[in-house]
């Protein structure tokens, strides 16, 4: 990087960016890999939100359900309904699995929206790990479920057989694009959100009375980084039971 | 070069998600975040929340099935409440008209009697007006003879029994 | 050409290269538009079918909008990062 793109003079000065920068938690010092960050706060903060919204709400147990169990009860129906829709009732058995991944997802992109917290799935690290996580997981369970009939899918069988080799290219190609796609899709949209209202809120900043437009603009895409919060933890979700389907289901659906 | 020491200082914050010397201690955390939540949704939460679920479903359709069988007995009695309403109505209008029946032949030889018994009355009746009205006349004919007999005598007639009675007579049958 | 303004020129290709990498979320804004415009078409022909097909709906739009997040993570890097 030679030359950085922000300017130092004149009034307007953004940094959209800076929102993403991994502190540490205590001191000042290096992050070394076990250093407790930032990230590990808003992460262990996701950890006791999920165990507050599936655990705490249901711990009576109740045959009709108080207001935080009917939450959970509806985000395990949810969840399961959609992996048995998409992944086929074989996949049920990584129901645990996906539930961790959507609980997850959901309630970091959510208390990312919070002002001043720091959003953990806005980092390409935590999203490809993610999506790395579901490709291997994928990928092994179809080798040891259906051996080398797992290649199959490569070898589109309908198509004319000149074309099939082109096909299974791209095919191969796409299969291994997913976890890319998969991560800066989540990663990418949750960044884009946070940056956008970051630079509206450095307009604000300047702008004097006018500046009641760009915080109505800040009001207005909130509620929309809201939905896209939840959109994206659910595409997120549904995507790895797409994927997962190749490994567990039958070929053709 | 146009890089100046506050450019420098902000090359930092440039993209921090390709800053790869925070990588390995991100991905550190999440493995033990996912890990964690793993462990709570499959050891704690899901197993708890699909029992909740199961129990309901169990007792919803126990529920259904109590409820489908009352509505069975409410039915099976209802039925039988109509068919003893039924049987009560004919056993009453038979009475009624059994009743009907015994009235009407009691009120009829009642009637009969009475009939008779006015009829002997009003003869025995005619008969005592009859004789009533035979002594009267006889009466009035002993009355009048005796008033006649001592009428003539006052006169100074010295009219005999005979006569007299003969001239009244005569008199009460003009 | 000295080292002062072939930076400048660098500096120039650079954002002139990532405001042309944001044209990309464009094409992302047509697809996911023809996406759930033919849903809608679609649902309101034969609404009973429309609810079984919102998870087709979902990941057609995140196919189609995770090409506009490629450029626009192009932008970044030539701004951030390159």
């Amino acid at each position: 990087m030679a030359i950085d793109g922000e300017k130092a003079a004149g009034g307007l000065k953004i940094e959209p960016m800076e929102q993403f920068t991994i502190k540490p938690l205590f001191g000042d010092g290096p992050i070394e890999w076990y250093t407790p960050t930032n990230a590990t706060l808003w992460m262990g903060v996701a950890v006791l939100a999920v165990t507050a919204i599936l655990v705490l709400s249901t711990r009576r147990r109740a045959i009709v359900p108080s207001r935080g169990q009917s939450v959970a009860e509806m985000l395990y129906g949810f969840i399961h309904k959609m992996v048995e829709e998409v992944a086929g009732h074989e996949g049920l058995r990584f129901f645990p699995y996906i539930m961790t991944l959507f609980m997850f997802v959901l309630l970091s992109n959510l208390l990312g929206m919070i002002p001043t917290s720091f959003s953990t799935t806005s980092q390409i690290a935590v999203t490809g790990t993610l999506a790395l996580m579901v490709f291997l997981t994928v990928t092994l369970v179809g080798f040891w479920r259906k051996g080398i009939g797992f290649l199959s899918m490569f070898w589109v069988a309908s198509a004319p057989l000149a074309l099939r080799p082109i096909l299974a290219v791209i095919e191969l190609i796409s299969y291994f694009v997913r976890p890319l796609s998969h991560s800066i899709r989540l990663g990418g949209n949750l960044m884009a959100g946070h940056a956008v209202i970051k630079v509206f809120a450095g307009f604000a900043g300047v702008m004097g009375v006018a500046s009641v437009v760009p915080i109505a603009s800040i009001t207005a895409i909130f509620g929309l980084e809201l939905l896209v919060s939840a959109v994206q933890a659910y595409v997120f979700t549904i995507l790895t039971c797409v994927y997962l389907r190749d490994a567990v289901g039958d070929a053709h659906h | 070069m146009a890089i100046d020491a506050t450019a420098e200082a902000e090359k930092a914050a440039g993209m921090p998600q390709l800053d790869f010397s925070t990588w390995p201690n991100q991905i550190f955390w999440l493995l033990v975040t996912l890990v964690v939540i793993y462990l709570v949704l499959s050891r704690v939460a899901l197993p708890r929340i699909g029992a909740v679920l199961a129990d309901r479903k169990s007792t919803i359709t126990n529920d259904l099935a109590a409820a489908e069988e009352l509505k069975q007995k409410a039915v099976a009695a209802e039925r039988a409440y109509n068919e003893a309403l039924a049987n009560a109505r004919t056993e009453a209008a038979k009475i009624v008209a059994q009743a009907k029946a015994e009235i009407q032949k009691d009120l009829d030889a009642a009637t009969a009697k009475a009939d008779a018994e006015i009829a002997a009355r009003a003869a025995e009746s005619e008969k005592s007006i009859a004789e009533i009205r035979d002594g009267a006349a006889a009466a009035v004919a002993e009355v009048a003879r005796d008033v006649a007999g001592a009428l003539v005598a006052t006169l100074g007639g010295g009219a005999d029994a005979k006569t007299v009675t003969a001239a009244v007579t005569a008199r009460l049958k003009g | 050409m000295d080292a002062a303004a072939a930076a400048e020129f660098a500096l120039m290709g650079k954002y002139i290269g990532a405001g042309l990498a944001t044209i990309g979320l464009g094409g992302a804004g047509i697809g996911v538009g023809h996406i759930a415009g033919n849903f809608l078409s679609g649902a309101l022909r034969n609404p009973s079918a429309a609810p079984g097909q919102m998870a087709n709906l979902f990941v057609g739009i995140a196919f189609a909008e995770a090409l506009g997040i490629f450029s626009f993570l192009i932008a970044l890097l030539l701004m951030f990062a390159v």
